[in-house]
């Protein structure tokens, strides 16, 4: 539990110190009004749309056609669960982004805090250079490297097994991990360096044994990022993955549909979901974290 | 000392793995799809030499003229709604929420993380009309209005992906443009009030003025992801009707992999790299210069 601690620290330096002059409270509340009112309506928005996917999970076939939609579903039994699962597949989905996420994840990091690490506390003629370059990658959409990419793991045999997501999910996550490192490391003392150099340690072991740990926060930052990119991606998947047994969450959940025909209901809503479920899990374990990292990663992009 | 942190082998060790990566399986590939547009046929079927036809074809292939103008509708819009729903949704944080906004920020960030594909299932479910009425045709019917079929119709179903793309970023936007609002020093508010701006004057003269900066980098961050939508347009219309919500993205994806055409489909694809470029560098020069200026 992040939330509560870490950002009032931040807001609370704010609000209007000095001039809080006591108001008559009819007055204030009035004020107040507007404001609360907005907020009601805008939490509706936000949340019932996912109260409603959520009820919809539990609903039997006779409740979608006959019962008004937004009614609340008799009884809460998992058949829609058990029936996603199992005959719509999602078990193999979710193995299979898992299969592509993880080692994707991981070439991400190390390269990516390595290569930071190179670009900013190393000093080398044409570091600045290789940075830009870094950083145009950010600009291109994934189009345009699809199909040189179909054709390359066409020709080297790599169709048909996961390798081309776990490539290619660590070539476009590389630019902006590269970036961002780079930026966190310009705020590490060069002297911590030095001071390593002079003890007798290279600068591979430097970056290794201090480098590495003294940037471990943003690394998991930035991660947890990564991980919302490559697990939310739909455009690599869907082209490298033509194959049903390949399918990762996302391209299976855009087919599902199809297997189950268009009117069957629950398990559609429940394989949703899932999806949507350990997703949201996820961000309200670490959303302080996920916020701060995806506006950074914004504003430098 | 330089002489240490300039070590070759810690360079190459360090920055080799990523490199030799990026290079081949984004730097390079750039560049062979660029000279896949002189081609057409594919991988599986062969190239031929196609000279310039494919640019030709891209200037009067009204799939293109259809896809790009709904392209830049589809950015203009969004992004206008984005940074102005997170703008005011930043402001209601930092002025009118203060110490509970925490909460909330959480709360409407939300769809942010979700994937984009669930999201727009459950969009498509909401606005369906048959076999069963989703959730806003009901609402529609309590009132007493009829049921619209809002994805069968090609202006409706732009209205339900600006809704549901709204839905899906004005969070993310608003935390945004939070971290900048916040940056801006209380003195200078302090003083401002004191000096009798209040409300929309105190918005006005001093706030805006204040967070121009990063207002531009969301501007710019918003226009780069909307000229390369996707997975919300495909998992929600498929670009349907028709091909009344395609977009340049899609109508690429398109034409190489259904008609496997890798030459036209790079055409199309570079133009759309073009754009991004063009955009995001012309936003990013007249930023520099109003930055400059202050």
């Amino acid at each position: 539990m992040t939330a509560p601690t870490a950002l009032p620290t931040r807001a609370s330096h704010k609000p209007l110190p000095a001039p809080q002059r006591p108001r008559t409270s009819p007055n204030k509340f009035l004020k107040r009004a507007p404001v609360q009112i907005l907020i009601a309506i805008l939490l509706v928005v936000e949340i019932y749309p996912l109260v409603w996917l959520f009820m919809g999970s539990f609903k039997t076939q006779d409740e979608f056609l006959n019962s008004p939609v937004w009614a609340l579903p008799q009884n809460f039994n998992l058949d829609n669960y058990v029936e996603a699962w199992t005959t719509g597949n999602i078990a193999t989905y979710v193995g299979n982004s898992l299969i592509a996420t993880i080692p994707s994840l991981f070439l991400i990091v190390l390269f990516g805090v390595a290569a930071g690490f190179a670009l900013e506390v190393l000093v080398w003629k044409g570091r600045g250079t290789v940075l830009l370059v870094f950083l145009a990658g950010i600009m291109v959409p994934g189009q345009m490297i699809l199909l040189p990419l179909f054709s390359a793991y066409f020709q080297v045999g790599l169709t048909g097994t996961l390798w081309p997501l776990i490539i290619t999910y660590t070539a476009t996550g590389l630019p902006l991990t590269v970036f961002m490192m780079a930026t966190y490391f310009r705020a590490v003392p060069r002297e911590v360096f030095e001071a390593a150099a002079l003890d007798g340690a290279s600068m591979i072991r430097a970056f290794f044994s201090i480098g590495f740990p003294m940037v471990r926060n943003a690394v998991f930052t930035v991660a947890l990022v990564q991980f919302f990119f490559i697990w939310n991606d739909l455009l690599i998947a869907l082209t490298f993955t033509n194959n049903a047994d390949l399918s990762t969450i996302q391209v299976g959940l855009l087919n599902f549909t199809g297997e189950f025909g268009a009117v069957q209901y629950g398990p559609l809503f429940a394989a949703i979901c899932i999806n949507v479920l350990g997703t949201l899990v996820l961000y309200l374990f670490l959303n302080q974290r996920v916020m701060k990292g995806l506006a950074g990663g914004a504003v430098k992009g | 000392m330089n002489n240490v942190l300039g070590d070759k082998k810690a360079i190459v060790v360090l920055l080799g793995p990523a490199l030799v990566v990026y290079t081949v399986a984004m730097l390079l590939p750039v560049f062979w799809s660029a000279g896949y547009t002189f081609l057409s046929g594919n991988a599986i079927t062969g190239f031929t030499f196609a000279g310039f036809s494919n640019f030709e074809k891209l200037v009067t292939d009204p799939a293109v003229g259809e896809a790009l103008w709904f392209t830049l509708r589809y950015a203009v819009v969004i992004t206008i709604g984005q940074v102005l729903l997170g703008y005011m949704l930043s402001l209601l944080y930092v002025f009118a929420l203060k110490r509970g906004s925490s909460l909330i920020r959480t709360l409407v960030f939300f769809p942010v993380v979700l994937p984009t594909v669930a999201v727009a299932l459950l969009f498509q479910k909401m606005f369906e009309i048959a076999p069963q009425n989703g959730l806003v045709n009901s609402a529609l019917n309590a009132v007493g209005l009829g049921s619209i079929d809002w994805l069968g119709d090609g202006s409706t179903a732009f209205l339900v992906i600006v809704i549901m793309d709204l839905w899906r970023s004005m969070g993310f936007y608003a935390v945004l443009l939070y971290t900048g609002l916040v940056d801006i020093p209380d003195d200078i508010l302090e003083s401002a009030r004191l000096d009798g701006a209040r409300g929309l004057h105190l918005l006005r003269h001093i706030v805006l003025p204040l967070s121009l900066p990063v207002l531009l980098s969301s501007i710019i961050f918003s226009i780069n992801g909307t000229l390369k939508v996707f997975d919300s347009i495909v998992a929600l219309t498929n670009g349907g009707p028709g091909s009344a919500t395609t977009p340049l993205t899609l109508l690429m994806f398109r034409t190489s992999f259904t008609y496997g055409d890798y030459g036209y489909g790079s055409s199309i694809a570079l133009l759309l790299t073009i754009l991004c470029l063009v955009v995001t560098l012309f936003i990013f020069r007249s930023s520099r210069r109003d930055l400059t200026k202050d």
